[in-house]
Order: C-alpha cells, then sequence, then structure tokens
C-alpha cells in the first residue's frame, strides 16, 4: 500500500453538490440540466483518468433560502461536499456564498444575479461564473441605447428586485446618453399587462424595457404583440430573461425582442457541439447560458484541483482557480477577477422572426458583442474587502 | 380636449375598455363559482387549477393533435367538465353532509395535486399558444387599438354568463335545480335524480373554468401556476357579489374588472389591492355580498 501513496497515483475524492430550484419558477433554466452539464463537465475532463473520482449530488432548494442554507450546512458537515453549484435565486445564493466560506469550501454560482455575491458580500470561497443584473443592464441599457435607440420606458414590477433592475439600467441608459420618459409599477405577480403596456405606448418611448422576471415578463410580452406594440415599431428589451422563456412564449409573441445573455447554444462550433451533446441527454432542449456556466465552473474547478492536487482547503482552491486563465469551448478564453467575479464576453440578442427560424431552438440573432473588459461591473468602487 | 384629473379621455376610454376585457374572465371565473357553491355548497378551491388544464388541454390538443382553437373551445369544456364529474362522483359526493371546510380542503387538496403533476410534466415557463387566425390583428378606435381577441372574448363571455343564468333562473331545469338545493329530499320524492343533477352541476361549473382556460391561452402565459395566481381575485369576486349569487358574481365580475382597469390608471401600485380593499369594506357593510340573500 504505501508504495501505491508512494508511486504519486493516489486517488482523489471531489464531491459536487448542484443545489437548485427543481420545481419552481427557475426549475427550466437550472433544474435538471444544471446537473446534466456538471456531470458533462466531468466526463469531458476525463476526471477518472486523472486520478480524481468525483460524485455528484443534486437536491431542490425550492427558492427559499433557508432551504438553501440548511441542505448546503447537510452537505459541508455530513457528506463531505468540497463544492457547490448553481443556486439561482439571490437571497438563497447570498446564504450559500455565507456558509461555503465559514466551513472554507468552494461555492461556483451560476444562476443567481446579484452583483452582490462579488460586492459588499463577496467571499474567497466564492466565483460568480455566468452573469449578474448589471451585465445585463449594461448589455441591454447600455449597447441599446448605441444603437440608437436612446428614449426608454420602463415596466417595473412592485418589488425590490425590480426596482433595483430598473434603476441599474437607467443609470447606465442616461449614462449614455439616452433619456427616459417615465416608468410604471406593476403589481407582483402581474396577470394582465395591457393598461401598462397601453401607457408605455403613448409615452412615445422607443425601448419599453421590462424589469421584471418569469412569468410576469412572459405576460407582458405576449400581450404586447397582441397590441400591435412591436409592430408599431416600440422595441421591447427583456431586462431578465433566458432562452427557455423565449421558448416558452414562441416566436410569434417574442419576435423583436432583445436581451443580453453570456452564451447561445449556436454562437460557434464548439457551443454547437456542446449543446447537441446537451440536448441528447435532455430530450432535445437547448441549454440555458446558466446550465453553460454549470459546466464551465465546474471544468475550471477541476483544472485548479488537478494543478494543486488538494481539495481540502477551499480558499486555496479559489485562489488557484483565480490564477489559471479559464479555457472552455462555451465562454472561450476569460478569467476570474480577484472580487470572484468570472469575466467573459456578453452578447446583446434580438429574437428572430418566425420566418427566419429554421426550427426550434433557433431563436437569436446576435445584434453586437460586448466585450470582457467592459461587460461587468467595474471592481474599483464596488465595495468588496478583498481588493479594498 | 377636457382632462379628467389629469388623464385624456381617450387614455380613459381605453383602460376601462381593458378594464371590461379583464371582467370577463373574472366574470367567467366567478360565475363557475357561484354556480358550484349555490348548488352544492362547495367551495370548489380546484377551480383554478381546472382553469388551467382547460388552457394545457387547449395547447395540448393543438400539440399532439393539430386540433385548433375553435374544437377546443367545444372539446375542452366537455373532457374537463366529466374530469369534474369523476372527481364529484368518486369523492364531494361523501362530503356534503359534513361541514364546508371539508369541501374546502378536499378540492384544495386536489389543486395542488393537478398542478404539481402538470409542473412536472411540462415544466414551469409555460407553453406557446397563438391567437386563432381568423381574430388576429385589431381595430384602431380612434382612442386605443382593440386587438380583435379581446373583443370576441368580451362578446362570449357575456354570451356565456347571461346564457347561464337564463338557464338557472328562468328555465324548468333551474328550477328543479334551484328546489333540489333547497330541499333535496322532497325534489327526489317528485321522481327527480337529485345526485345526478348536483354531479351534473359540478361537472358544469368545471367545464365554465375550463372554458376560461381555452379563452386565456393565447394572452396569458400558459403555464401550471396560472390558476393559482388567479383564483384568489376571483374568491374575492365571489364574496363581493355574494357568495352563490349568479347574477351577483357576474356584474361583480365585470365591475370589478372595470375597478381595477381604471386603478391601473391613476395609481398602478394599488391595482392587484383595489379589489380585497372592496372586499373588506363589502364585508363591513353588507356581510352577505352585495347581490347575496342574508
Amino acid at each position: 500500500m504505501g508504495l501505491l501513496f508512494a508511486a504519486g497515483a493516489q486517488a482523489q475524492d471531489v464531491r459536487i453538490g448542484v443545489l437548485n430550484d427543481r420545481s419552481g419558477i427557475y426549475a427550466d433554466l437550472s433544474g435538471e440540466g444544471s446537473v446534466v452539464a456538471a456531470r458533462m463537465a466531468v466526463e469531458d475532463f476525463d476526471a477518472e483518468a486523472k486520478g480524481i473520482n468525483v460524485t455528484i449530488t443534486s437536491a431542490d432548494h425550492q427558492n427559499k433560502p433557508d432551504v438553501a442554507a440548511t441542505l448546503a450546512r447537510q452537505w459541508f458537515d455530513q457528506d463531505n461536499v468540497d463544492l457547490i453549484v448553481d443556486v439561482p435565486t439571490s437571497s438563497a445564493a447570498l446564504a450559500v456564498a455565507e456558509i461555503t466560506r465559514e466551513k472554507n469550501k468552494v461555492f461556483i454560482n451560476s444562476g443567481a444575479g446579484t452583483t452582490e455575491l462579488t460586492g459588499a458580500q463577496c467571499s474567497p470561497n466564492t466565483v460568480h461564473w455566468t452573469y449578474d443584473t448589471w451585465a445585463l443592464a449594461n448589455g441591454t441599457g447600455g449597447a441599446m441605447v448605441e444603437t440608437g435607440a436612446d428614449t426608454w420606458f420602463f415596466l417595473t414590477a412592485d418589488y425590490a428586485f425590480g426596482h433595483a433592475l430598473e434603476s441599474d439600467t437607467r443609470a447606465l441608459v442616461e449614462g449614455a446618453g439616452g433619456q427616459v420618459l417615465g416608468q410604471v409599477r406593476h403589481p407582483f405577480p402581474g396577470q394582465d399587462f395591457s393598461s401598462f403596456l397601453l401607457q408605455a405606448q403613448s409615452s412615445g418611448a422607443q425601448v419599453i424595457g421590462l424589469a421584471n422576471a418569469g412569468g410576469d415578463t412572459v405576460n407582458a410580452i405576449k400581450q404586447a404583440a397582441e397590441f400591435g406594440i412591436t409592430q408599431a415599431g416600440q422595441s421591447l428589451a427583456g431586462l431578465l430573461i433566458f432562452i427557455t422563456d423565449v421558448h416558452a412564449l414562441g416566436l410569434e409573441a417574442a419576435q423583436g425582442l432583445v436581451l443580453t445573455e453570456s452564451f447561445y447554444w449556436d454562437l460557434n462550433d464548439g457551443t454547437r457541439e456542446w449543446s447537441d451533446r446537451f440536448a441528447e441527454r435532455m430530450s432535445g432542449q437547448k441549454p440555458t447560458m446558466v446550465h453553460a456556466g454549470v459546466y464551465s465552473g465546474v471544468l475550471h474547478y477541476l483544472k485548479a484541483i488537478e494543478a494543486t492536487g488538494d481539495d481540502s482547503d477551499g480558499a486555496a482552491v479559489v485562489a488557484a482557480m483565480k490564477e489559471m486563465p479559464t479555457s472552455d469551448p462555451l465562454f472561450g478564453e476569460g478569467e476570474i477577477r480577484a472580487d470572484g467575479r468570472k469575466l467573459h464576453d456578453m452578447y446583446l440578442f434580438r429574437v428572430k422572426a418566425p420566418g427566419d427560424s429554421e426550427g426550434p431552438w433557433d431563436y437569436y440573432e446576435l445584434v453586437s458583442t460586448i466585450p470582457a473588459a467592459s461587460a461587468f461591473k467595474p471592481m474599483e468602487g464596488g465595495g468588496c474587502a478583498l481588493v479594498e | 380636449m377636457f382632462e379628467l384629473l389629469g388623464i385624456p379621455p381617450q387614455a380613459l376610454f381605453g383602460q376601462l375598455l381593458l378594464g371590461l376585457i379583464n371582467g370577463s374572465f373574472y366574470a367567467i371565473l366567478s360565475l363557475g363559482l357561484a354556480v358550484i357553491f349555490g348548488l352544492l355548497n362547495i367551495i370548489n378551491f380546484a377551480h383554478g387549477a381546472q382553469y388551467m388544464m382547460g388552457a394545457f388541454l387547449a395547447w395540448m390538443l393543438l400539440h399532439y393533435l393539430g386540433i385548433g382553437y375553435w374544437w377546443a373551445l367545444i372539446l375542452v369544456p366537455v373532457i374537463v367538465g366529466a374530469f369534474g364529474v369523476v372527481i364529484e362522483r368518486l369523492m364531494l359526493s361523501r362530503l356534503y353532509k359534513l361541514d364546508h371546510l371539508y369541501g374546502l380542503l378536499l378540492t384544495f387538496g386536489i389543486a395542488l395535486i393537478i398542478q404539481g403533476l402538470f409542473r412536472n410534466a411540462y415544466g414551469i415557463s409555460g407553453m406557446p399558444y397563438s391567437i386563432p387566425s381568423q381574430l388576429a390583428g385589431g381595430q384602431n378606435l380612434g382612442f386605443m387599438f382593440l386587438p380583435n381577441y379581446r373583443a370576441w372574448v368580451v362578446v362570449f363571455s357575456l354570451v356565456v354568463c347571461l346564457g347561464t343564468w337564463f338557464m338557472i333562473e328562468k328555465t324548468r331545469l333551474g328550477a328543479y335545480l334551484r328546489a333540489a338545493t333547497e330541499n333535496p329530499t322532497l325534489v327526489g320524492a317528485f321522481g327527480i335524480n337529485v345526485p345526478r343533477m348536483i354531479t351534473l352541476t359540478y361537472g358544469f361549473g368545471v367545464a365554465l373554468a375550463a372554458l376560461a382556460g381555452v379563452l386565456a391561452a393565447p394572452v396569458y402565459s400558459v403555464n401550471p401556476n396560472m390558476g393559482a395566481d388567479l383564483i384568489i381575485v376571483v374568491f374575492a369576486v365571489v364574496v363581493i357579489g355574494g357568495m352563490g349569487s349568479i347574477l351577483g358574481a357576474i356584474i361583480t365580475g365585470f365591475g370589478l374588472g372595470l375597478v381595477e382597469g381604471l386603478t391601473r390608471v391613476f395609481y398602478p401600485e394599488a391595482s392587484s389591492v383595489v379589489i380585497f380593499v372592496i372586499m373588506a369594506i363589502v364585508l363591513l357593510v353588507k356581510p352577505a355580498g352585495l347581490f347575496g340573500r342574508a
């Protein structure tokens, strides 16, 4: 036995926990797809051949921070989980980040949007991988103004999240020289948006920014199409919308919608090849950017484990992840900033008209690419104690 | 042109019309609830789930069998209504002698199970369903753009609501039904099959919910939670109108749609609360509801 270990081929056990929404409003954009993505990362990395035994577990946090916190504790304390990935819903993500830091493990977030994860509540154990609300507001707000659409009207969900999304986007629109003509705050959740849309229409703004999420956004877009708002020349801008939402809407209703994402399956050969393999295991569903982020994050984590040969010190693993440049077929070349923010290009997409689409999931055309350097909130003044 | 409280009249007319359209969904849903409560004394908490089933079934007919909107309008209420009949025969019929609470708990449980099953099978994001081509487009009324489909919804629901009211209040069948609720033993003694009538009434109420679901499919997001979001408002409508009052449910449904529409113009943040404020006031002043008998 001693001889075997001395040979240096000591097998390492790594446990990865995929914690996300399995039954609620984020189940389609994260859910089982994230587990599949994590599994694909382990297989593509060929972990076993490199002497790393990976086990993947998963659980439903029901978008509740208390459930997420209990599960995370149990995983770290009893099940020896080394890495938690995904975790949509900002409040749940912040709870898991805190526990991960306390237990000195690793947390790679793909599903949540809050910039707090790399701001005031940043941690040496957290990497925020896929997107955040600032990047979405920047992509949709800033980039659209540059294309000439410079008058805005906001349709805002009347709670903290909607207000934050509106004010972030408003700052970026005005910063880029645009003008905000007005806003209407709708109750959450809403069912009928026609009267709010009519108010947006009569404002004459070129862009109607949808500062809401999930079913509210879907309903608003569906009804905007019905009332002929997009056909009359106003554009809709989704500030938090995923390809699964577009799929739910159908192109007839969603056409012309502008949105920002960090990943689309049909970007290049690399994304297409991976997405085809993903779809095979997900009965045809193409991956969301959250799924892609889980894959890419787990892959990079395994590279860091291979390089350091040790997974016991979470902060050290994250430090190694920050030292190594990131590289994978889905997000290309990138890096992880000192505050834990993963940097890569973001893309502004427009949803295709039904006639331009060649089949299911052929939904986006690329409007512009926002280079990694300007895609995310600057680290200076972000409030992260790790860098100040 | 004159302005009313800073709102141009064109905008006001537009919002009133939109309120009427929403009111027609409230009316048709609360009508089903009122029929079931009035004649069975069951508080049907599964109404929202049955509305959702209606919308989903319309989608399924189109997606799997290529059957379009117009056929769905007929087939879906029949199928979901039959489902209601089965529920009534197997479960609800055992509860009539017990307190209201048991019926409420049972139907609430059924609603949760149905929603869970649909969520498991179809996910949460929802399904696309287009407006039928005959009703696409709209009319420019000068003060607003009225989609043809919305106009159809208002007219169609008015016809359904008034038809139902007429059947229950003015026909022989309706008279039997009302008599059977008052005194089932006596009506049974005249040779009328009371249990069967009750069963069919529940099926009819459920079919109304499913019909509203089909009407909603092209304009609202078709997802497993769509009914859960709406049902609470609809219950408030029924309470305001007076539990079990058919005409009350119809008039309050349309009326509250209008009130909600106005609130959206003057103070949008309150538009989801206004119905409940009215409900609280009505309960204080007239506990049996506007059209209810104390």
